[in-house]
């Protein structure tokens, strides 16, 4: 008879189980070379953002470690740039993103998944035609739409050429077609009216993709440069990226521990969003790989 | 599952009013219903109830949008390729073929093309491959492998400015990589990284290499669940090292991932602007050599000063069909791989 102990200790994986111990510790040498090369640039910029202004950055006498923790970059820089505004306008482009990318999206993509409605393919032809133009070779007329609309310098005109994607219209019709007609048909003989049937039954069966619908245009609208870039001009209007770029490149000379601790504060909302919501992270990579 | 979200709904005094199957008069010609709104042929259950103009009403705001910032703006280039027209405004003139003229004797146009050619050739092979083995690395299963594939993943997460400024100081003249090669006394003077320009071309390749890493990682991962096992284990046992065995049994295995990474990226290299922008600083590289094609665009056809949207807009053709060739290409290699 075995014990309860020694049956655990059976089930429970022994490193032998994962392979020879040579090609293991291969493995994790190879691992942790990645790791440094993928994780270290960042975690350096983490680091120095920490140090004091006594001590060095670059040069030969910098050492990897701060020697004196401190947060005073991260004081210096709310004081000294107005990194307040640009968090917030950067929010601001984030909500109206992802809040009109959710609601569009989702009911262009309902209304596409069902069959037997005229001019389906019309509204189909058009949505692939318009993936089918990088961004980059049509910026210079949107340019002129947006100065057209009176919107240069405008939070509205960051926010207007993203407001519902192509992408995320096809990825939400997929999820929508998904569900069984047989559940329709019963809901409607209940006397389900088209938004009841929408707003209960389906959206909450498109849960994930819905969730990679925000997570997408969290990032993208987040991470976004070179739109900002061409029609945001004052700044106050500025975004986060755009804000932080300006700071690099300015002959002001700031210090550069403080740049480094916008760095920072810039990549912690998307890495708690992604810590949240990791499920969905990588379908959306397989979902919507026109990322770069 | 799904049914448990259904909320029960009560039954209104059914106020349907249009036909259902059957009923529809069968005087009406094929053209006539062709013609006619009400639902299209071959519709049923809750097609029938639907009028006609409620799924416009529903797709409007989506179709709008793929319409006026999709296809509207690549329209407008072209239009706007033929005339002179300035980016804040006045009035602009038809030039006829003079900015295309311009274009194809204009050496900074060749150059910026050269550079996103270049970017493509060099990073396209290399983003097929490193991912792949990257993937091949992180597949099995092992104690603390969930970490090191999401820590794998946050450049991916960083935005371009963010990753260009930590790379601009690891690559400054006194910047950490300097720094250390110097200490180890493997050089005696500064690697000029961010001003010699074909060291910032490669240094922004290497970028644009990092970032994508763990993306396509995920990419693949995807794709390798699709290799049978056995195959891998019957040749172990035939004596294949991990090296013959990532080239003949993975690779062939996720050849079609293989394809499509390759297509994506071949896209993504000519549409590169921040790496540069980054690390060659807003002139794009000393005297603007390292400039990429979008880099060209928005200088020429966007600087409210001297910028000429016309010449932009002929240039932004340009990388249309840059990018549309290469697409053709990838499709037919594709089809050729397939058959």
């Amino acid at each position: 008879m075995t014990t309860a102990v020694e049956r655990r200790r059976r089930l429970m994986p022994r490193w032998r189980d994962y392979g020879r111990p040579r090609e293991l510790v291969v493995r994790y040498l190879l691992l942790l070379f990645v790791l440094v090369i993928t994780v270290g640039p960042l975690l350096w910029q983490l680091l120095a953002s920490l140090k004091s202004t006594s001590e060095d950055v670059f040069g030969a006498s910098a050492t990897l470690l701060p020697r004196h923790p401190t947060l005073r970059a991260y004081e210096a820089i709310f004081e000294q740039v107005p990194v307040a505004t640009y968090i917030r306008n950067s929010l601001i482009v984030v909500v109206l993103s992802i809040t009109s990318q959710l609601v569009f999206s989702t009911m262009a993509g309902y209304m596409l998944s069902k069959p037997g409605w005229k001019g389906r393919k019309a509204v189909w032809i058009v949505l692939a035609a318009s993936m089918m133009f990088p961004f980059e070779s049509i910026m210079v007329s949107l340019f002129l739409s947006i100065r057209d609309l009176g919107l240069v310098d405008n939070l509205v005109g960051v926010w207007l050429p993203g407001f519902v994607g192509a992408i995320n219209v096809l990825l939400m019709r997929g999820a929508f077609l998904a569900v069984p007609r047989e559940i329709e048909d019963s809901a409607m003989l209940d006397g389900a009216s088209e938004w009841q049937r929408f707003r209960y039954l389906y959206l909450p069966s498109a849960w994930g993709a819905i969730m990679v619908v925000v997570i997408n245009t969290f990032i993208s609208a987040w991470d976004d440069f070179l739109w900002p870039l061409i029609v945001l001009r004052s700044e106050n209007h500025m975004t986060l990226t755009l804000g932080l770029s300006r700071l690099q490149s300015s002959s002001f000379g700031y210090d550069q521990r403080m740049v480094m601790a916008g760095s920072v504060i810039s990549i912690i909302p998307v890495l708690l969003l992604f810590v949240i919501t990791q499920r969905w992270f990588y379908k959306g990579v397989s979902a919507g790989a026109v990322k770069f | 599952m799904v049914t448990d979200t259904v909320k029960p709904v009560p039954v209104p005094g059914t106020e349907r009013t249009t036909s259902v199957p059957g009923t529809t008069p069968s005087r009406l010609s094929r053209l006539g219903r062709a013609l006619l709104p009400g639902p299209a042929a071959g519709a049923n259950g809750a097609a029938l109830y639907r009028r006609w103009w409620l799924p416009w009403l529903w797709a409007a705001p989506a179709i709008l949008c793929a319409a006026v910032f999709g296809v509207f703006p690549f329209l407008n280039t072209v239009l706007l390729s033929f005339t002179n027209a300035k980016p804040l405004g006045g009035a602009a003139s038809f030039v006829g073929l003079s900015n295309y003229r311009r274009m194809l004797g204009d050496s900074d146009f060749w150059l910026a093309t050269r550079n996103s050619v270049l970017y493509a050739v060099i990073v396209v092979p290399l983003m097929v491959l490193l991912p792949l083995m990257l993937a091949v690395l992180v597949e099995k299963k092992l104690p603390g492998i969930g970490f090191f594939r999401s820590a794998f993943y946050t450049p991916v997460l960083a935005s371009s400015v963010v990753v260009g400024l930590s790379w601009q100081w690891l690559l400054a003249d006194d910047g950490l990589i300097n720094t250390w090669l110097q200490k180890a006394h493997l050089i005696k003077q500064a690697i000029p990284f961010l001003s010699d320009s074909w060291l910032i071309l490669l240094c922004a390749m290497g970028l644009t290499l990092w970032k994508g890493l763990g993306w396509y990682m995920v990419f693949y991962l995807a794709a390798l669940g699709n290799v049978p096992n056995e195959l891998h284990e019957a040749a172990a046992m035939d004596g294949a090292g991990a090296i013959r065995r990532f080239w003949h049994i993975t690779v062939p295995g996720v050849r079609q991932a293989m394809m499509l990474v390759g297509t994506l990226t071949g896209i993504g290299s000519l549409r590169v602007f921040t790496e540069i922008f980054m690390l060659g600083s807003y002139t794009g590289g000393p005297g603007g050599a390292d400039r990429t094609l979008p880099f060209y665009i928005r200088d020429v056809g966007l600087d409210p000063m001297t910028g000429n949207a016309g010449y932009g807009s002929a240039v932004s053709v340009a990388l249309f069909l840059l990018t549309l060739g290469l697409t053709l290409l990838a499709q037919r290699l594709t089809k050729e791989d397939e058959s």
